[in-house]
C-alpha cells in the first residue's frame, strides 16, 4: 500500500503540491500588523469623516452601516452573536437574520455617533493575537478622559476585515451575543419572530 | 476597623489561588440578583434618572465638573493606599501628589490642576488590591443602589468605604459634605452617560444579563486580565473563526447571500 502510494507519479504530484503550498503560503498568511493597522486607519478615517460631516442622525446611521459592510465581517459577527443557535437556522433564515442584524447594529451604534462630534480617534499600535490582530486606538472626546477602542482584524474571510470592536474591554460581539440570546429566549426560541423584531430594534 | 482589615487579609490570603483566570460568568445566585436588579432599575427609573435630568438640566456643566472633581479628590487617598498595597509605589506617589496639589492649588479639589497640565489620573480600589494579592473574582453580585459587583469587589468596596476618611462611615466633620458630593457626582455620571445607561437598562431584551456582561468584561479589562498575555481571561479573544458551531458549516464564507 505504501509502495503503491509512493509510486513515482504520486510522489511527483505530492512534491508539486508541497511546493505549490510553499509558494502560496506567504500569500495565505499575508495579514500583517501593517495591513491590520492600515485597515483600521481607513475605518478611523471614514468614521472621523462621518463625525465631522455635521449630517443629521439618519445620515450618520446610513454612513455607519456602509462602514460596517465595507470594513467589517458582518456575517461572522452575526453568526457569532447567535452562538449555538446558528445551527438550527435554515439558509434563508440565516440570510434574513444577517441582514436584520446588520441594520440593527448600524442603528444601535450609529445613533451614538453624535456623542463623538468634536472628538477624534487615533490609531496607536497593533499586535497579533492567535490568528488575528488587535489594533488599538484611542478615542478622545471633549471633556472626557481618553478611552481605548480596539479592533480585532482577521483575513479568514478572504479579505482583511474587522470582526469585533472592543471598547474599554467591552466586546460588541460578546455583548450582542447576550442581547440576541435574550431576544430569542423572550420569544421562546422563535427565530422568525426574533428576526422580525430585530428589524425594528436598535 | 483593624478587625475588618484583619478579616479581609485572612479572606484574601485563604482565597488566594494565583492563576485563576476569570472567564465566563459565575452567577449561582441569579434569582436573588435579578430581584436586586429590578429594585435598582426602579430606583433609576423613578428617582436617579429624573433627579439626574433635573440636576444636569439646571446646573451648567462647568459647575457640575467642579463638584465631581471635589468628590473625586476625596477618593484620591483610597487610590494612594491601594496602589501602595499593590506595590505600585509610583502610582501611589502620584495619587498623593494629586491630592496635595489639587487640594491646595485646586481649591479643595474643585479644579483638577494636575490633569490640566496633562498629569496622569489612574484609579484603583481595594477590589483590585485583592486581585493583585491573588484573590479570585468569586461570584457575580448585584448590590442594591451600587449595582454590579463580584464577591471580591464587594469586599473591596466595603473596605474602601470604611478606610477612606471622607466616605460614609467615618464620623467626622467632613463626612456630610463627602457623602453629598458623592451622591451629586453620581447624579452627574448618570446625566453624562444617560444614553448608555438608558440603552442598557431600558432598551435591552434582558437588562440584567446585559449589565452583567458589560460589568464583567470592563472590570476584567481594568484589572489587566489579558487573554493574549497567557490567561484565558478575555472572552473576547475567543476566535470566532474557530468557533465549533461555526465549523459545523463547511465554510462560513460560503455566504448565505450567495444562495
Amino acid at each position: 500500500m505504501l509502495n503503491d502510494f509512493l509510486t513515482r507519479r504520486s510522489f511527483v504530484k505530492l512534491g508539486f503540491a508541497a511546493s505549490a503550498v510553499a509558494m502560496t503560503a506567504p500569500a495565505a498568511l499575508a495579514l500583517t500588523t501593517g495591513e491590520a493597522t492600515a485597515l483600521v486607519d481607513r475605518v478611523v478615517a471614514d468614521i472621523n469623516k462621518v463625525i465631522s460631516s455635521g449630517k443629521p442622525l439618519g445620515g450618520m446611521i446610513n454612513d455607519f452601516e456602509k462602514i460596517l459592510i465595507r470594513y467589517g465581517d458582518v456575517p461572522i459577527i452575526a453568526r457569532s452573536a447567535l452562538g449555538a443557535d446558528a445551527r438550527s437556522l435554515s439558509g434563508s433564515q440565516m440570510s434574513s437574520y444577517t441582514k436584520a442584524f446588520q441594520g440593527y447594529l448600524a442603528r444601535k451604534y450609529g445613533k451614538r455617533f453624535n456623542e463623538f462630534v468634536g472628538g477624534t480617534i487615533e490609531v496607536q499600535d497593533a499586535r497579533q493575537v492567535k490568528s488575528f490582530y488587535e489594533v488599538r486606538t484611542l478615542v478622545k472626546l471633549k471633556g472626557e478622559a481618553p478611552f481605548a477602542v480596539n479592533f480585532l482584524v482577521s483575513d479568514k474571510s478572504g479579505k482583511n476585515l474587522f470582526f469585533d470592536i472592543i471598547i474599554e474591554g467591552v466586546s460588541i460581539r460578546l455583548s450582542e451575543k447576550t442581547e440576541i440570546g435574550a431576544m430569542l429566549d423572550r420569544r421562546g426560541g422563535n427565530v422568525d419572530q426574533m428576526i422580525a423584531d430585530l428589524k425594528q430594534a436598535g | 476597623m483593624r478587625a475588618v482589615l484583619t478579616l479581609v487579609l485572612l479572606v484574601g490570603v485563604s482565597g488566594c489561588a494565583k492563576n485563576h483566570p476569570a472567564v465566563g460568568i459565575n452567577d449561582p445566585h441569579e434569582e436573588a440578583n435579578r430581584r436586586v436588579h429590578n429594585f435598582n432599575r426602579s430606583m433609576d427609573q423613578f428617582l436617579l434618572g429624573p433627579a439626574s435630568e433635573g440636576y444636569g438640566g439646571v446646573i451648567p456643566s462647568d459647575i457640575r465638573v467642579l463638584i465631581s472633581n471635589f468628590s473625586r479628590n476625596l477618593g484620591e487617598l483610597s487610590d494612594a493606599y491601594n496602589f501602595l498595597l499593590q506595590g505600585k509605589l509610583k502610582n501611589s506617589g502620584i495619587a498623593v501628589m494629586r491630592f496635595g496639589v489639587n487640594s491646595t492649588a485646586g481649591i479643595f479639589g474643585i479644579v483638577d490642576v494636575v490633569e490640566e497640565f496633562g498629569g496622569p489620573d489612574n484609579r484603583t480600589d481595594f477590589g483590585e488590591t485583592l486581585h493583585v494579592w491573588g484573590m479570585a473574582e468569586g461570584q457575580y453580585e448585584e448590590l442594591p443602589f451600587f449595582g454590579p459587583s463580584t464577591s471580591r469587589d464587594t469586599i473591596g468596596f466595603a473596605v474602601d468605604l470604611l478606610v477612606n476618611p471622607y466616605t460614609f462611615l467615618n464620623f467626622d466633620s467632613v463626612r456630610g459634605i463627602g457623602i453629598l458630593a458623592y451622591v451629586v457626582a453620581r447624579l452627574d455620571d448618570r446625566y453624562n452617560y444617560s444614553s448608555t445607561v438608558d440603552s442598557v437598562l431600558y432598551d435591552s431584551a434582558d437588562s440584567y444579563a446585559q449589565a452583567r456582561t458589560l460589568y464583567l468584561q470592563n472590570r476584567r479589562y481594568r484589572l489587566g486580565i489579558d487573554a493574549a498575555a497567557g490567561g484565558s481571561g478575555g472572552d473576547a479573544f475567543e476566535d470566532p473563526y474557530a468557533d465549533p458551531y461555526i465549523e459545523n458549516y463547511s465554510d462560513p464564507y460560503e455566504d448565505p447571500y450567495a444562495e
